[in-house]
């Protein structure tokens, strides 16, 4: 379920219209008009960057780095073969936003593709989509075929010099794959674990030429801003927090969905628009953005807003935007297990701390669960998990760190009680 | 050039080195795994971390490129932090088992484990199980041992040139393993037995019958083809128990074929002769070494005497010692005997060079060529490490290409090639040779006839690499040296290398074939079809020689085998003399760069065993011959070897010889020498021979139609008849070779088969 508030992404879709995500209903609503206007009044590659320097927008992603920053890494004036990448490989437990963009406006993306490539001299681009979403990914073809046959892919766009071809590329379900490095050797052909950088893939990426990899919802953007210009999209937001944001709210709340909404918008806000915590229960902890974020309890998650700065002052991250709501019937006990055996499992098992210690952490954790926890565990398990983090090649070893820390932090009480009584604080696990 | 502080030293190293590259300049150890300098950067053991100036985490040396200015400390707390918490990381995993484990006493992990790892674990969970793989007869596996530093998948892919060995599996389920139901079967396959810094993959033949701290080291050289690959031979209670390379850049880099590294295992032979022995009325006497050397001393006179000093031949394995076959030379000499050859699978009697054949360079300088072309070679069964080099060297810019009769991969990219008939070489050549006249606007040599010759585009587009650019090089293989028109061959390839401006260089097959030629085993005579009286016989046997080598020893008055084997000259030698093979003797090889290289005997001869100079110098006394007083090999080598070696090298062809294309037709045979077929010694070798290199051997292998015109099917059989004889040989589908070609092997399979016409009929 998508529930536009506010934004960018969704503007004007009608969900309603069974044909709201085809070629016409999007050019309906203002869809490849800025394309349009690029390719007429010649606005230039410099101009187009600036235009997304300005807007502020972050990498949707959830590394957060500044697109337009990201955009003149780019050596334009290599002489080779250059790529476009989007980053469809949605895959962290809790985030299920790119998969709407390209079921319900994958003309956005191409769109924002395109411009894109025009802006930064590419003529080749792949999106690589998750392994495990056929419909969609069948979904994302259709509307490359629509674009192709109305002119806006393919040689010569719109009757220009600009060349633009746009691929969709189906992976295979691992998680890792969204790792942005782990995702180039994955379309390569081979298999998918990050690369140790530098090199960056702006100097050295797919096939070993200069790239830029961006995620679904940030070129999805793009087109708004060309059309309505950066300044607009970053008042949309707050200052260094530009635009508006999906955020995929899952857990106990009553409607669980996409929502795209301004960015500093409260999290009370956003857990209304939610019909609130379901059953009337009460919120006891939120994930603020996908699995990897630390877990925030409810006392200090509700005095935050949902953007960049304020969840990373609360010692959390926005990532990808991925909201999991807890109630207080959560074991936290439980629930670290099943996100410790996410990243045991998902773990691509190059090097050592990650493939080690990923294991160690879900084992540690399991055992507590399980009634078979030791005093020393939990300390342990900060131990193992001070092993990990910062230690790997890329960031998952972290991403399976920060949730055991941030349950710690706040929730050790709990994991103590788990240890001394063999059994859960909360009733009924 | 980069100015960067380690440790608080200050040293500049060149823009593009990594912090390990600084690192080891200065001697400073970082542990590591993964790392290794022949092969690409993984960063993925992450034992190398260490701390650097103003980065908030610990980063890997091995993958860290220097920045100017750059502060790293290897042994800060930081540093030594991350490496022990790594070292743990690695342990808990791992079995422990060292007191059974063959690596134990040279395991990188267990060296690295006493400086960072702890006495007891934290890790109390189970312990994770991996299930072996099969990878052949050569490597044995442990996988709960892997430490997943990816070496060995990386050699395969980047060193051997065809990625055998794979990583599948995510997080703690990857497990390194070779392609479902297949061995790996490169040429250079062992080199993952040193790379693998656990037990994880350890020598088959050596497994389990020696701790390493038992073994003594020994150098040596490589003794069965023309590199001279250096050699570190290890060994306990006076045997031979394993070899490994010893490291030499310029040679064999930090490698070992497979056929240098595993052929040892014919050292411990049972089939070792150990003692002199004599027939006598048909059976087989043992004797002293004395009555043996007489015996031999008042045949040779004898026969010499009645039926001249041409009546008796030395044929002599081009793996013999410098010095064995000098004091060969001078003990016949006294008699005046001068047919001696070494070259014993010389197709073209009228092959000759100015002075010794070699490879026209050195092998560094042959890697650095621009472009080279190479004739008749399947150069990774060969020269299996040259094949290697050449691989790298491409990686960097070499231009290889290839006038071949087969289109076997090379596992490299091919700048351009030309597959022609077996007997179509010469042709070939006269083609490139043609075009490149042509662009050039040169001259070729009035014996080189190029009326009829044809220039396809293959031809012309080889003719244009090898005429551009700077250093060129020209390589003679040994298809081209064991071809019936070699000596048409050598003239064509100088034609060309002439007009090209590129150096000329052969391959030459035994570990001492240079050697040999220096020393004078070089004769323009078939020395096998002449059936001579008397025949001495050094290391060599019936499957080094042509077809009718065992009639004509049958034949002979008089044969004398100087050998290490009992199992085969048996059946045609009067005289058994037990001589050393490479590991008991001291020696020199020179090897195909015209480098002569010296070694001492590793173990002591076996029984009555004796070095062949040694065997040799005495009968020079019991012959009475004078200047026989050697008491070293130094000072036999001092006698030949004694000045300049470049000028007794010179690949120029010895005389005019007329060229001119054939035209051929009908069914005809590509014989080469198998990868184990090479010498008496690889042949006795067990787990080489239970390779699908040996099994190859064995076959007879021809593209889909040429089968099908014969009614063959892929493993099924045919029976191939050649000269007179017929053999029944396994059928095996080769793509890569012309119609109306079959690839019958030279070895002990099809010793029966002579030249000329063949007939393939199903069996
Ligand atoms: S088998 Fe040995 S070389 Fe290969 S990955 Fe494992 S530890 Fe490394
Ligand atoms: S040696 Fe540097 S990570 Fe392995």
């Amino acid at each position: 379920m998508t529930v536009y508030v506010k934004g960018v992404v969704f503007e004007g879709v009608d969900f309603d219209d069974p044909k709201h995500w085809g070629i016409e209903a999007y050019m309906a609503r203002g869809g490849y008009t800025a394309l349009k206007k690029i390719l007429s009044t010649g606005m230039t590659q410099d101009e187009i960057i600036a235009e997304m320097k300005t807007s502020g927008l972050r990498g949707r992603g959830g590394a957060g780095f500044p697109t337009g920053l990201k955009w003149s890494f780019m050596p334009r004036s290599f002489p080779g073969q250059k790529y476009l990448v989007c980053n469809t490989d949605e895959g962290e437990p809790g985030t299920f936003k790119d998969l709407d963009i390209i079921v319900d406006n994958p003309h956005a993306l191409i769109e924002g593709m395109i411009i894109g490539g025009f802006a930064m001299g590419i003529t080749v681009g792949y999106n690589y989509i998750h392994g495990e979403v056929f419909e969609a990914y069948e979904r994302f073809e259709a509307a490359l075929e629509e674009a192709r046959a109305a002119g806006f892919l393919g040689d010569n766009i719109l009757g220009t010099s600009f060349c633009f071809q746009l691929h969709g590329h189906h992976g295979y379900g691992a998680y890792i794959c969204g790792e942005e490095t782990a995702l180039l050797e994955s379309l390569e052909g081979k298999k998918g674990q990050p690369r140790f950088k530098p090199p960056f893939p702006a100097s050295f990426g797919l096939y070993g030429k200069p790239t830029t990899i961006n995620n679904t919802e940030t070129f999805a953007s793009v087109p708004y801003i060309i059309r309505e210009g950066g300044q607009k999209f970053l008042e949309l937001g707050k200052p260094n927090n530009g635009g508006t944001k999906l955020f995929s709210v899952s857990g106990h709340v009553n409607r669980p969905g996409n929502y795209e909404i301004p960015l500093g918008t409260p999290f009370s806000e956003l857990l209304e628009m939610c019909g609130g915590m379901r059953d009337g229960k009460k919120l006891k902890a939120v994930i603020p953005g996908g699995s990897s974020a630390p877990v925030l309890p409810a006392d200090i998650m509700m005095q935050c807003t949902m953007d960049y700065d304020s969840i990373s002052k609360a010692g959390s991250m926005l990532g990808s935007g991925a909201v999991i709501v807890m109630d207080e019937t959560t074991c936290m006990v439980k629930a670290l297990e099943r996100l410790s055996y996410f990243y045991f499992e998902e773990s691509c098992g190059q090097c050592t701390p990650c493939r080690e210690g990923t294991g160690w952490l879900y084992r540690v954790v399991h055992r507590i669960e399980q009634g078979l926890g030791r005093p020393e565990d939990l300390d342990l398990l900060l131990s193992v998990g001070g092993n990990i983090a910062g230690r790997t090649i890329c960031a998952l070893g972290d991403a399976a760190v920060m949730p055991v820390q941030g349950m710690l932090k706040h929730f050790r009480s709990e994991f103590e009680h788990h240890i001394e009584h063999k059994q859960c604080l909360v009733p009924g696990f | 050039m980069l100015e960067i502080e380690i440790d608080g030293k200050k040293l500049t190293v060149p823009t593009g080195s990594t912090v390990m590259d600084a690192a080891n300049s200065i001697g400073v150890h970082i542990p590591h795994f993964c790392y290794h300098k022949k092969l690409s950067i993984a960063a993925n053991c992450r034992m190398c971390l260490v701390q650097v100036e103003k980065a908030p985490k610990p980063l890997p040396a091995c993958a860290t490129p220097v920045t100017d200015g750059m502060k790293v400390y290897t042994h800060s707390d930081m540093a030594v932090k991350a490496q022990k918490g790594v070292m743990e990381f690695l342990l808990i995993n791992h079995p422990l088992d060292c007191p059974i484990c063959d690596q134990g006493g040279e395991c990188q992990l267990q060296d690295l484990a006493v400086g960072y790892g702890q006495s007891g674990s934290r890790y109390e969970e189970e312990k994770r199980v991996v299930a072996n793989k099969n990878l052949g007869p050569l490597i044995s596996t442990d996988m709960t041992r892997c430490i997943h530093c990816s070496r060995c998948v990386r050699f395969t892919e980047e060193i051997a040139g065809y990625q055998e060995l794979g990583m599948p599996g995510r997080g703690e389920h990857t497990e390194v393993m070779s392609f479902i139901g297949k061995t790996v079967n490169s040429e250079i396959s062992g080199n993952v037995i040193d790379l693998c810094p656990v037990g994880a993959l350890t020598s088959k033949p050596f497994r389990y019958s020696a701790r390493t701290w038992e073994l003594s080291r020994r150098k040596s050289v490589g003794a069965h083809d023309g590199l001279g690959a250096n050699l570190v031979v290890q060994v306990k209670n006076n045997q031979v128990m394993r070899v490994l390379p010893l490291e030499n850049e310029a040679i064999n880099e930090c490698w070992l074929s497979d056929r240098d590294r595993f052929s040892y295992e014919a050292l411990n032979s049972a089939a070792r002769l150990t003692q002199p022995m004599v027939k006598d009325g048909g059976q087989w006497k043992v004797v002293g070494w004395q009555e043996a050397l007489e015996l031999v001393a008042t045949k040779l006179k004898g026969i010499t005497a009645s039926h001249g000093a041409d009546s008796v031949a030395a044929i002599a394995s081009p793996n013999s010692t410098l010095e064995e076959l000098y004091l060969l030379r001078k003990s016949l000499a006294g008699l005046d005997i001068r047919n001696l050859e070494a070259r014993t699978r010389l197709g073209d009697v009228r092959f000759e060079t100015k002075a010794a054949g070699w490879l026209g360079q050195s092998i560094v300088d042959l890697a650095a060529s621009e472009s080279l072309l190479l004739i008749g070679s399947t150069l990774r069964k060969e020269q299996p490490l040259l094949a290697q080099r050449l691989r790298q060297s491409v990686k960097k810019g070499l231009k290889l290409a290839l006038i071949n009769p087969h289109d076997d991969e090379l596992l490299c990219a091919v700048a351009g090639k030309l597959v022609v008939r077996p007997d179509q070489l010469v042709e070939g050549v006269l083609a490139v040779l043609k075009a490149a006249a042509d662009i050039t606007g040169k001259a070729v040599p009035a014996d080189i006839d190029l009326a009829g010759v044809e220039v396809s585009t293959e031809a012309r587009a080889l003719a244009e690499l090898i005429v551009a650019g700077e250093k060129k090089s020209l390589v003679l293989g040994n298809i081209a040296l064991q071809h019936e028109r070699a000596a048409e061959l050598h003239a064509a390839a100088a034609a060309l290398a002439e007009i090209a401006g590129a150096t000329l260089g052969l391959l030459r097959d035994g570990a001492n074939s240079v050697g040999a030629d220096i020393v004078g085993f070089a004769t323009n005579k078939d020395l096998i079809t002449a059936n001579k009286k008397a025949y001495v016989l050094l290391h060599s046997e019936l499957a080094d020689l042509k077809q009718g080598a065992k009639a004509a020893f049958e034949g002979a008055e008089f044969v004398v085998a100087m050998t290490s084997f009992a199992d085969e000259a048996r059946d045609y030698a009067d005289v058994l003399l037990p001589v050393s093979p490479f590991s008991e003797t001291s020696g020199t090889f020179v090897n195909m760069e015209g480098k002569p290289q010296s070694f001492n005997g590793v173990v002591r001869p076996l029984g009555e065993t004796r070095p062949a100079w040694k065997v040799l110098r005495v009968l020079g006394n019991i012959l009475g011959l004078n200047g026989f007083d050697y008491d070293s090999s130094e000072a036999v080598r001092g006698d030949v070897l004694n000045g300049d070696i470049a000028k007794v090298l010179d690949n120029t062809p010895a005389k005019a010889v007329a060229v001119k294309a054939q035209a051929t037709a009908g069914l005809v045979r590509l014989a080469e020498v198998p990868l184990y077929e090479t010498d008496a010694l690889v042949r006795r070798a067990p787990s080489l021979q239970a390779t699908v290199d040996a099994e190859s051997a064995a076959q007879l292998r021809a593209n889909a139609a040429t089968l099908a015109s014969f009614g063959l099917v892929a493993g099924g059989n045919a029976c191939v008849q050649q000269g007179g004889a017929s053999v029944t040989l396994a059928v095996a589908e080769d793509a890569g070779l012309p119609d109306q070609v079959v690839r019958v092997p030279f070895g002990r399979a099809t010793l029966a088969l002579g030249s000329g016409a063949i007939e393939v009929i199903k069996a």
